[in-house]
C-alpha cells in the first residue's frame, strides 16, 4: 500500500511546484506573498506555515490512512473472506425482496395524509430561553425541527441546540423509568413515597423542602413553583446554570438598581461595539434575530453597518469584525472605562488609536450605535456598557430594556452557594433538583456532592432526561420527557410567551417538570395539557378561550405577550475598583461554555459531537486554547497536553492554538469529561468545572505546566484543504482565490473586483457536452436549481450544518473516524483566516457540493452511479454505488463523502423513527453528497405539477437555506430571471469557486464586503 | 517421445471449450431469468393476508371506487391502505356476523391495526408516488393489473426498474385520458372503438398517447429518465 502511495504522490501534477518535495522555503513563500496583492487565506496554522504534513493532506482527496484498514488482519483470514466474497459476488443481483407488512390506521386522524408530513409549532428551550420552532412529523414521528417564520425571534430559522434536541429526544440512552437507590420503580411507587414526604413537610411549613432548578421562564412553571411556595411558606426555591448571567443581572442592578433585560436593534444599528459578547452565537439569547438584523445591513449596495469587536477568545463575531481588539478579559474593563472617559462620561482617557477611532465613530452615530457586552464580562463593564448606550441616545432605538425573561432573576452563584451552606447545615429534608446537574457542574469550591451526600436529607430527588451524575447520588431519580414529548410554555428573548408542544407520546413514559412539581402538590393525577392549559386559562380576558387556546396552539405562542420597553434611570458610573497587582507568572483563564456541548447537556448528542466547532473545527473535544505568541515561547504545540492549576485544584488538558488569542491568556471550555450520560458523551473531552470556582465564574488566575504527553485531537480544520496554488505558465506560481473580499471603498471603486480575481473560461471552452439547460426539448419545465451562499452575511453559526444532518440522515462516525478523516458532513462550513496570526480576520464558507454543470465527478464513475439530470443536478444514485471513489478523486471541492464503514445504525429502533423517510439511508461503501435536497424538489415539482402551474420561487428552501439565520444561503432556479437567485447572481460580487477550472458549478459565492473604518484601515487590526 | 495423450482427447479437448462456453453462457442467461422470475419478483404471487379480502368482488362485484379506500391516491405519495374504521362503515351493517371478518372487527375494538402483508413493494431506494402518475393520465390497472379481476390480491408486474422504463422512456403508450384514470374496464383505442378527447376521436393509442402527451404537459423522457427523479 505504502508503495502504491508513493506512486500515486509521484505523479501528482500539484506537487510539481515551487514549494518543492523536500520542505519548505519559508523566505521563498514569504517573498511570494509579499509579491501578491491581495489577502492571503489560511485555514490552520499548519498551513500558514507551509508545514509537509498539510501540503500531504491537501494532496489528497481524504487524509492519509482514511483508505487503510487499519485494525489488524491476518493473511489468513484476509483470504478466507475474499475467498467467501468472490464465491457470493455472483449471487448479489439475486435478492429477493423481504416480506414487508403495511399496519394502517384502525381510525385514522383527521387531517393527516399518509405519506406528507404535517407541521406542528412548538419551542425549544436553552439556557431558560425559548427559541420558536415549527417540527415535521411523520405519521405521529417528529423527524425535523425548523425554525417558526411567523415568530419575530425566529423568522423561519432555527439554531444548532433547538434543531439537535431531535436526537436527544430519540436518544437510546435516555433515562427510561424512575429509580430508587439503583432499582427501577414505577411512577405511582414514586408517587407514594413523595405523598408521605410532603406531608411531612407540610407540618413544618415546608421549612426543610428545597427546590433547584436550572433558569426558568416558564409562566407555568412558575406559577406552579409560586403556588408551592404558598402552601409550604418556609421552602426556598434555588436557581442555578453553570452558564448563569450573574454577571449581566449584576451590571442592570449596578446601572439602574433593578434586574431588566436589554435588548438589541441591530437593524438600526450603524455602528456595533461588542466587549467580549458573542452575539452571533447561538449561545446569546436572541442571536438569531440578531444574526438576522446584523446580516441586513452587510448589503455594500445599501447602507453597512460596521463591527467593532474587543474580545478575549477568538469568536465567529470577533473574526467577522471590521476592526478587532485582542485584549485578555481583565483589560476589557480598562478598555471600556477609557471609552467611557473619552466620550465625556467622567474620568480620563488613555487613548489608543484604536479606542480614539471607536469613540469617534460612536459619537458621529449616535443614536444609531450599540454598545454590546458578554455574558462573561464583569458587572462593570455591563453598566458601562449602559451609561455609554444611554450618553449616546441609544436606548429606545438600538437599545431596549424589557423586564427580565428568566423568572425572578437572583445571582444563581449565590444561590447555589446558600443552598450547599443549607445542605451542610443538615437543613434540608426533600431537595428536588428539577433538569439541573450541579453534581457534575457546580462551582468545585462548593463540594456539591460532598455537601449533598453528607446532607442527611431524607430525600435527595433528581429529576432528568438522563441518570447523571447528580441522579447518582440520589435516592429518587425520575425519568423526564423530553420536550417533544411533553406540553410546556417558556419566553423568547423578547419575553412573548411561546408554547411547548408534544409531539409524539413519551417513548419511556417520561414526566415534564409540571407534572412532578403538581406531584408535589399532591396532584400526580394531572396531566402536563391540563397544568399549561388551566394557567392559560386562568390569564386570558378573553370570553372565548377555545379560539384564544387553538390559536395559540397553532401559532406556537400567544400573540402580543412580547415585553414592552421599560423605562429605566441611570445611576451613576460604577467607581473602578483598586487594581489587582496580578501576579506576574500567573496566566489568565477564561471559562467559556462549549459552543456545541453547551454546559454539557447535549454531551451525549452525536451531532452535536462531531459538529467542528466555529473557529477551530474541533470535533469530540475541549482543548483549551492558548494564543500563538504564547505558543510559541512556552514551546507548546497543539495537542500537547499541559496541566493547568488554579488555586491549587488542578486538572490535565491538552491545548491548541487559536489564531487570534490574545497572549499569556488560556481559555477552557466547560461541558465535556462527563462522567454519566450516555454512550456517546461519557469520557470524552475534560472537565474543566474541576477548576473552576464560585468566586472566578469566568475568569481565574492560572499556572499552566507542559506535560511530556499528547493527545490526539480531531479537528476538521486541515482537511477537505482545497488546492489554490497551481502553475499558471511553466515555472510561474498563482493562487485561485477561493475567498473573495474587498472594502467598501474598494467595491465602490470596482464592483466587479471579485470576478475579476479569476478568468473563467468562454462557454464553448469545453470537452463537456455543452447543455443548453433552458432549451424545452431538453428540459421541459426549465427548472435550473441553483444556489448562492453570502459571504458577507455567513457568520459561521453551523445552523446549515445540524440542518443538513438531519434532513438527510446523515450518519455519525466517532472521533477516531473524524481522525482519519472519515467525516460524512454533506456541508462543511470552512474557516478562512487572513493576517496577522495573533489578530486575523476571517471568512466563513459554507461548502455543499457546487453541482458543476461540467462536473469532474461524473465522468470517472465507472457505473454511472453519479450523473446529470436535466435540470442541471448532479445525481447521485446511491443503490448504483459500488465505491471506487473515483468521482471524489476527481472532485476539487471535496464535498464527496464516502460510508468507509457500516457508519449507520440499522437496528436501534428509535433512530429508525428519526430519519427522514424520504431520503434514502445509505450503507457502507457507498458515496454520498449533497444533492440540494432532492426530495424537498421532487415534492414541489410534483404539487406544482398537479395544480399545473409553475415552481414559485422561494416554494423550495433547502434545510440549509431554511435553518440560516442570516439568509445567507439563497436557493431556486437560475433560468428565471425574477427569482431571487438570479438577482444574486447578477450581482458584481457573485463569484464562482475554482472558476478557472470550468468546472461551471451551480453554487456560487457573493464576495464579502467589508466597511472599516478609514482611520483603522491601514493600520495593524487594533 | 511418444505422445502423451490420445488424439481422441483433442475432439474432447475442442468439445470442452464449446462445453464450458455454453454452459456458462446457460447459466448467465438461468441467473437472468431466474431474477426476472416470480421467486425473486412475487409477480403473480399471493402472500397470506390477515382477511381474504376480494378486490373482484369489491370493485367489479359492488362497484367501489378504487378511491372510497385508497383515500390519498391523487394527493400524495402512498395511496393507502385503508383504515379498519372505513371498513367497519359497511361492515358494522353488513356481514356483521361473518366469521371472515372477525380480524377486521377485533382490530375495530382493540384498536390495533390489521397487519397487511404488501404486495406491490418497492426497493426502499425507489421513491414513487401516485398522485403524479394518477394525475397525468396513467390509469390503475396499467400497474396493478386486472385489480377487479383479483379474488385474491397479487403483484400483477415485476415492479422492476426495467419495467418502470418501459413506460417512462415512452409514455404515449400507455397514457389514457383523465377520467378513465380509474375504469377497470378501460381499453385502448382501436378503429372501432376510439376514445374521444376534447370532442376528437382517436382510434389508436399511439396518436391518443401522444396528444395526452401535449394536453397534460408531460415531462420530456429525458426528465423522467433522471436519476433523481425516483432515486435520491
Amino acid at each position: 500500500m505504502a508503495a502504491e502511495n508513493t506512486k500515486r504522490e509521484d505523479v501528482c501534477p500539484g506537487k510539481k511546484t515551487t514549494l518543492g518535495a523536500k520542505g519548505l522555503d519559508l523566505t521563498a513563500v514569504r517573498e511570494e506573498i509579499a509579491s501578491t496583492s491581495g489577502p492571503e487565506y489560511w485555514r490552520s496554522l499548519e498551513e500558514l506555515a507551509g508545514s509537509e504534513e498539510f501540503r500531504d493532506m491537501m494532496h489528497r482527496e481524504f487524509p492519509k490512512g482514511s483508505s487503510e484498514w487499519l485494525d489488524s488482519v491476518s493473511r489468513r483470514g484476509f483470504l478466507q473472506t475474499m475467498a467467501a466474497s468472490l464465491a457470493l459476488a455472483g449471487m448479489t443481483a439475486c435478492t429477493r425482496q423481504p416480506l414487508e407488512q403495511i399496519v394502517p390506521y384502525v381510525r385514522q386522524p383527521e387531517d393527516l395524509i399518509p405519506g406528507r408530513p404535517q407541521f406542528f409549532a412548538s419551542s425549544a428551550m436553552l439556557g431558560g430561553y425559548a427559541s420558536p420552532v415549527l417540527v415535521e412529523s411523520h405519521m405521529g414521528r417528529p423527524t425535523k425541527i425548523e425554525g417558526n417564520p411567523e415568530h419575530p425571534a425566529s423568522l423561519g430559522a432555527a439554531d444548532i441546540f433547538a434543531q439537535a434536541s431531535l436526537l436527544d429526544m430519540y436518544d437510546p440512552d435516555r433515562s427510561q423509568t424512575p429509580v430508587n437507590l439503583g432499582q427501577t420503580r414505577s411512577w405511582k411507587n414514586f408517587v407514594d413515597q413523595i405523598r408521605t414526604r410532603m406531608a411531612g413537610q407540610r407540618a413544618v411549613d415546608g421549612e426543610g423542602l428545597r427546590l433547584l432548578t436550572g433558569p426558568i421562564s416558564s409562566p407555568t412553571l412558575v406559577s406552579q413553583i409560586q403556588a408551592l411556595l404558598k402552601v409550604y411558606p418556609k421552602a426556598k426555591w434555588h436557581q442555578y446554570s453553570p452558564l448563569h448571567r450573574d454577571s449581566v443581572l449584576a451590571g442592570s442592578m449596578l446601572a439602574f438598581g433593578q434586574a431588566v433585560e436589554t435588548q438589541y436593534r441591530l437593524e438600526n444599528a450603524d455602528v456595533i461595539l461588542s466587549l467580549d459578547a458573542d452575539f452571533l452565537a447561538p449561545t446569546f439569547p436572541g442571536s438569531a434575530r440578531y444574526t438576522h438584523d446584523y446580516a441586513s445591513r452587510r448589503n455594500p449596495d445599501a447602507a453597512m453597518n460596521r463591527l467593532y469587536v474587543v474580545e478575549s477568545v477568538p469568536s465567529p463575531t470577533g473574526v467577522k469584525a471590521e476592526h478587532r481588539l485582542s485584549l485578555r478579559a481583565s483589560e476589557v474593563e480598562g478598555f471600556a472605562r477609557n471609552l467611557a472617559a473619552s466620550l465625556g462620561l467622567g474620568g480620563t482617557a488613555d487613548n489608543s488609536r484604536f479606542l480614539r477611532a471607536v469613540a469617534d465613530d460612536l459619537k458621529a452615530h449616535a443614536g444609531s450605535s450599540v454598545v454590546i457586552v458578554g455574558d462573561q464580562q464583569s458587572p462593570e463593564v455591563h453598566a458601562l456598557a449602559h451609561a455609554i448606550n444611554a450618553h449616546l441616545g441609544n436606548v429606545g432605538k438600538t437599545v431596549v430594556y424589557t423586564d427580565t425573561v428568566v423568572a425572578s432573576a437572583t445571582d444563581q452563584t449565590a444561590s447555589l452557594r446558600e443552598l450547599t451552606q443549607d445542605l451542610r447545615e443538615k437543613k434540608v429534608d426533600v431537595l428536588v433538583i428539577l433538569g439541573a446537574n450541579p453534581v457534575y457542574d457546580a462551582p468545585v469550591d462548593l463540594n456539591f456532592a460532598d455537601a449533598l451526600m453528607n446532607s442527611g436529607a431524607g430525600l435527595r430527588l433528581h429529576h432528568g432526561l438522563y441518570q447523571d451524575e447528580t441522579a447518582e447520588l440520589c435516592q429518587w431519580h425520575v425519568n423526564a420527557a423530553h420536550a417533544l414529548e411533553a406540553w410546556s410554555d417558556g419566553r423568547a428573548y423578547d419575553g412573548s410567551a411561546c408554547l411547548v408542544q408534544p409531539l409524539i407520546a413519551p417513548l419511556y413514559d417520561g414526566k415534564s417538570a409540571h407534572e412532578l412539581v403538581a406531584a408535589l402538590m399532591g396532584q400526580s393525577t394531572l396531566t402536563g395539557y391540563e397544568i399549561v392549559r388551566a394557567y392559560w386559562q386562568g390569564q386570558t380576558k378573553s370570553p372565548d378561550f377555545e379560539a384564544f387556546w387553538r390559536k395559540a396552539v397553532h401559532d406556537g405562542f400567544v400573540a402580543g405577550t412580547a415585553y414592552p420597553a421599560k423605562a429605566v434611570s441611570l445611576k451613576s458610573l460604577p467607581p473602578s475598583k483598586a487594581a489587582v497587582t496580578a501576579d506576574a507568572s500567573a496566566i489568565e483563564v477564561s471559562f467559556r461554555g462549549d459552543p456545541a456541548i453547551y454546559d454539557g447537556a447535549f454531551a451525549n448528542n452525536g451531532w452535536m459531537q462531531e459538529l467542528p466547532k466555529p473557529m477551530s473545527k474541533m470535533t469530540w473535544d475541549n482543548p483549551a486554547w492558548i494564543g500563538p505568541a504564547f505558543a510559541a515561547r512556552e514551546k507548546l504545540k497543539s495537542e500537547d497536553i499541559v496541566t493547568l492549576e488554579i488555586a491549587g485544584r488542578k486538572v490535565d488538558v491538552p491545548v491548541w492554538i487559536q489564531a487570534g488569542h490574545p497572549d499569556h491568556a488560556i481559555t477552557v471550555f466547560l461541558g465535556y469529561g462527563r462522567r454519566r450520560v450516555g454512550r456517546v458523551g461519557t469520557g470524552a473531552g475534560f472537565d474543566l468545572y474541576k477548576v473552576r470556582s464560585s468566586d472566578a465564574s469566568w475568569r481565574a488566575a492560572g499556572k499552566i505546566t507542559r506535560l511530556a504527553q499528547t493527545y490526539k485531537l480531531a479537528s476538521t480544520q486541515g482537511y477537505q484543504t482545497i488546492e489554490t496554488s497551481f502553475e499558471t505558465s511553466p515555472g510561474v506560481m498563482g493562487t485561485r482565490p477561493v475567498i473573495r473580499e474587498g472594502s467598501l471603498a474598494e467595491y465602490k471603486k470596482n464592483p466587479n473586483f471579485a470576478r475579476e480575481m479569476e478568468e473563467a473560461p468562454e462557454r464553448n471552452v469545453t470537452l463537456y457536452p455543452n447543455v443548453d439547460y433552458s432549451d424545452p426539448s431538453y428540459n421541459k419545465l426549465g427548472y435550473a436549481w441553483g444556489m448562492t451562499v453570502d459571504l458577507g452575511a455567513c457568520v459561521g453559526c453551523n445552523a446549515c450544518m445540524i440542518a443538513c444532518h438531519s434532513e438527510n440522515n446523515i450518519p455519525v462516525v466517532g472521533k477516531a473516524q473524524v481522525v482519519v478523516g472519515r467525516h460524512m458532513h454533506w456541508l462543511r462550513v470552512d474557516a478562512y483566516y487572513q493576517g496577522d496570526r495573533d489578530n486575523p480576520s476571517a471568512n466563513f464558507q459554507p461548502v455543499p457540493c457546487m453541482q458543476c454543470e461540467n462536473a469532474p465527478c461524473e465522468l470517472v464513475c465507472p457505473v454511472g452511479a453519479t450523473v446529470h439530470s436535466t435540470e442541471g443536478l448532479n445525481d447521485m444514485v446511491y443503490n448504483r454505488c459500488i465505491g471506487t471513489r473515483y468521482c471524489s478523486n476527481n472532485c476539487p471541492y471535496k464535498v464527496r463523502r464516502f460510508n468507509f464503514l457500516l457508519y449507520q445504525d440499522w437496528e436501534t429502533p428509535q433512530f429508525k423513527m428519526m430519519r427522514n423517510p424520504d431520503v434514502s439511508i445509505r450503507s457502507r461503501g457507498v458515496m454520498e453528497k449533497c444533492t440540494y435536497c432532492v426530495q424537498r424538489i421532487s415534492v414541489a415539482r410534483i404539487d406544482s405539477e398537479r395544480e399545473e402551474r409553475a415552481v414559485r420561487d422561494g416554494e423550495i428552501q433547502t434545510a440549509c437555506q431554511q435553518a440560516c439565520p442570516s439568509n445567507a444561503i439563497v436557493f431556486g432556479n437560475v433560468n428565471d430571471p425574477q427569482s431571487k437567485v438570479s438577482k444574486l447572481k447578477a450581482q458584481a460580487r457573485n463569484y464562482s469557486m475554482l472558476a478557472e477550472l470550468n468546472t461551471r458549478p451551480r453554487t456560487t459565492y457573493l464576495a464579502e464586503v467589508r466597511n472599516p473604518n478609514p482611520e483603522l484601515e491601514h493600520a495593524e487590526r487594533g | 517421445m511418444a505422445q502423451i495423450f490420445h488424439r481422441s482427447i483433442n475432439l474432447y479437448s475442442k468439445a470442452s471449450i464449446v462445453a464450458v462456453v455454453l454452459l456458462g453462457g446457460a447459466a448467465f442467461a438461468g441467473l437472468f431469468a431466474f431474477e426476472r422470475s416470480p421467486y425473486i419478483t412475487y409477480q403473480g404471487v399471493t402472500k397470506p393476508q390477515p382477511v381474504p379480502f376480494s378486490h373482484q368482488h369489491h370493485v367489479a362485484g359492488l362497484g367501489i371506487d378504487c378511491r372510497y379506500c385508497h383515500t390519498s391516491v391523487e394527493t400524495s405519495n402512498y395511496a393507502s391502505i385503508p383504515p379498519t374504521k372505513t371498513c367497519m362503515n359497511c361492515h358494522s351493517q353488513i356481514w356483521t356476523n361473518a366469521a371472515l371478518l372477525e380480524p377486521v372487527r377485533e382490530s375495530y375494538r382493540s384498536g390495533h391495526s390489521l397487519v397487511w402483508s404488501k404486495l406491490n413493494d418497492l426497493p426502499d431506494y425507489v421513491y414513487f408516488n401516485h398522485s403524479i402518475h394518477i394525475n397525468k393520465g396513467v390509469g390503475c390497472n396499467t400497474c396493478h393489473g386486472p385489480v377487479d379481476k383479483m379474488p385474491l390480491m397479487y403483484a400483477a408486474n415485476t415492479l422492476q426498474m426495467e419495467w418502470c422504463l418501459e413506460c417512462h422512456r415512452a409514455p404515449e403508450k400507455f397514457l389514457r385520458p383523465r377520467d378513465q384514470v380509474f375504469n377497470m374496464e378501460y381499453k385502448q383505442p382501436t378503429s372501432d372503438a376510439p376514445v374521444t378527447v376534447d370532442g376528437k376521436d382517436y382510434a389508436d393509442q399511439e396518436a391518443l398517447g401522444k396528444a395526452l402527451v401535449v394536453k397534460y404537459h408531460l415531462r420530456n423522457t429525458s426528465d423522467i429518465t433522471s436519476c433523481s427523479t425516483c432515486h435520491r
